[in-house]
């Protein structure tokens, strides 16, 4: 139930986002956050945006996780 | 082989003594059984799930307070999908429903708010349960039903906080726990510091995860360092990409100014100190407590339900003598095995059903 689901926002009008989720479309309340732009992620639960995605330390944890694997992709 | 895989061997490889530590949400109980997490590390390090699903954690005579709404001449209950299936002492509201009281299912508080104002001759009662992500929904929806001056929205406040109950299971020290694991979502809102406590209160290391097999491997690898002193002690974000460290503090504002603090009993652990929101007094003309009141007797104990158990953590659902029995998805007893994000629920989808 605390299930909050990424959503990449699609178009902006005053505080509610038209947001794509899984290829559905639909409005969301973007009130709780600063700053959101088309083409970012906001993680959604029950009709509300709660965050927005840092893609830097999206980044970042991959390559920390590289790092702390010793780079071991096979 | 996977990063996923190179990191469980990784942390099973370092394990020097049985670890056990506890999930606190619903989605890790679910993720972590889906991906097999608990089964492969079973043996060193045991993955316990806590009082974690909302819908679990609701106490019976609250149940019974929520089925008593469908009572209210003209009343459409509103509830998330979760509930409706839950059963109380007299019925669900599944079966309310079927006996023609108005339940509809809505995505978000802010839904119910915009069935109040297409139905403006009915009155609609909000379920509000939930934790620290759900809460300011309601919030959001009670402040714009305010604003806009719908006068037949009401709200059920059963929304509980989650580290008085993280504080409830740790001061009755039945659960033995080396770490938490700490709420991916639930942080989203609380922050990192939402959980200092248990560092600096309890020396308990713990770590905020996320939801897929790496993100969950990543924030069990540092509890195991830390329970074994290779580590500091410490609240260790590994879910960065969403938890900041201050949280959301205007889903925390919102939350405040609608509801404070208040007493609530959960199912399993009773009553515990300011961990529940109840409605602060200037939007008190929207509880739906006071609005509609009623008398709801002391429900009987579940005969044989070991739901408040596995709750705190004391016994795996497959320990219950009604698991995969008398009770199971098709016909459940307990709300465990009710709400998808049950622990019950969970290992008898994912096969977890060997006593261990």
């Amino acid at each position: 139930m605390c299930l909050a689901i990424p959503a990449r926002v699609v178009s902006l009008d005053g505080r509610i986002a038209l947001v794509e989720i899984q290829g559905n479309r639909r409005n969301v309340d973007v009130t709780l956050v600063d700053g959101v732009r088309a083409g970012q992620y906001v993680l959604v639960h029950a009709g509300i945006a709660l965050q927005v995605l840092d893609e830097a330390e999206a980044a970042e944890t991959l390559s920390l996780l590289t790092a702390a694997l010793g780079g071991g992709h096979e | 082989m996977s990063d996923a895989r190179l990191l469980l061997e990784q942390i099973r490889r370092k394990v020097t003594r049985p670890l056990r530590f506890m999930e606190v949400c619903g989605t890790h109980t679910v993720a972590i059984s889906r991906s097999g997490i608990r089964g492969l590390l079973a043996g060193q390090v045991d993955l316990v799930s806590g009082p974690g699903c909302p819908v679990c954690v609701t106490a019976d005579v609250e149940i019974d307070r929520m089925l008593a709404y469908c009572d209210v001449p003209g009343a459409i209950v509103a509830t998330y999908g979760d509930l409706v299936r839950v059963p109380g002492s007299a019925g669900s509201l599944a079966a309310r429903r079927a006996a023609g009281a108005d339940v509809r299912v809505v995505y978000s508080a802010m839904d119910a708010v915009t069935l109040a104002r297409e139905n403006p001759g009915r009155t609609v009662i909000f379920l509000g349960i939930g934790f620290e992500t759900t809460a300011p929904a309601a919030a959001l929806a009670i402040a714009t039903a305010a604003e806009a001056g719908v006068r037949n929205f009401y709200v059920h406040s059963a929304h509980k906080l989650t580290p008085p109950a993280m504080r409830a299971l740790l001061g009755a020290g039945g659960a033995r726990l080396d770490g938490f694991l700490c709420p991916g979502h639930v942080s989203t809102v609380l922050g990192v510091d939402g959980f200092a406590f248990l560092a600096t209160e309890y020396g308990l290391p713990a770590a905020i995860g996320g939801f897929e097999p790496l993100d969950i491997l990543m924030a069990v690898d540092y509890l195991v360092d830390a329970a074994q002193g290779a580590q500091l002690v410490r609240v260790e974000n590994a879910y960065r990409r969403w938890v900041k460290p201050e949280g959301n503090p205007r889903a925390r504002a919102v939350i405040g100014q609608t509801f404070a603090p208040c007493d609530a009993r959960w199912r399993g652990l009773g009553l515990i100190p300011a961990s529940g929101l109840a409605f602060r007094a200037e939007y008190a003309a929207f509880d739906a407590e006071t609005a509609f009141p009623a008398e709801v007797p002391e429900p009987p104990p579940r005969l044989g339900c070991r739901c408040g158990e596995v709750l705190r953590g004391e016994i795996k659902p497959p320990q219950c003598k009604l698991f995969g029995t008398a009770c199971g998805p098709e016909h459940p007893l307990g709300p465990c095995m009710v709400s998808g994000e049950g622990a019950c629920a969970a290992y008898h989808r994912y096969g977890e059903g060997s006593p261990c």
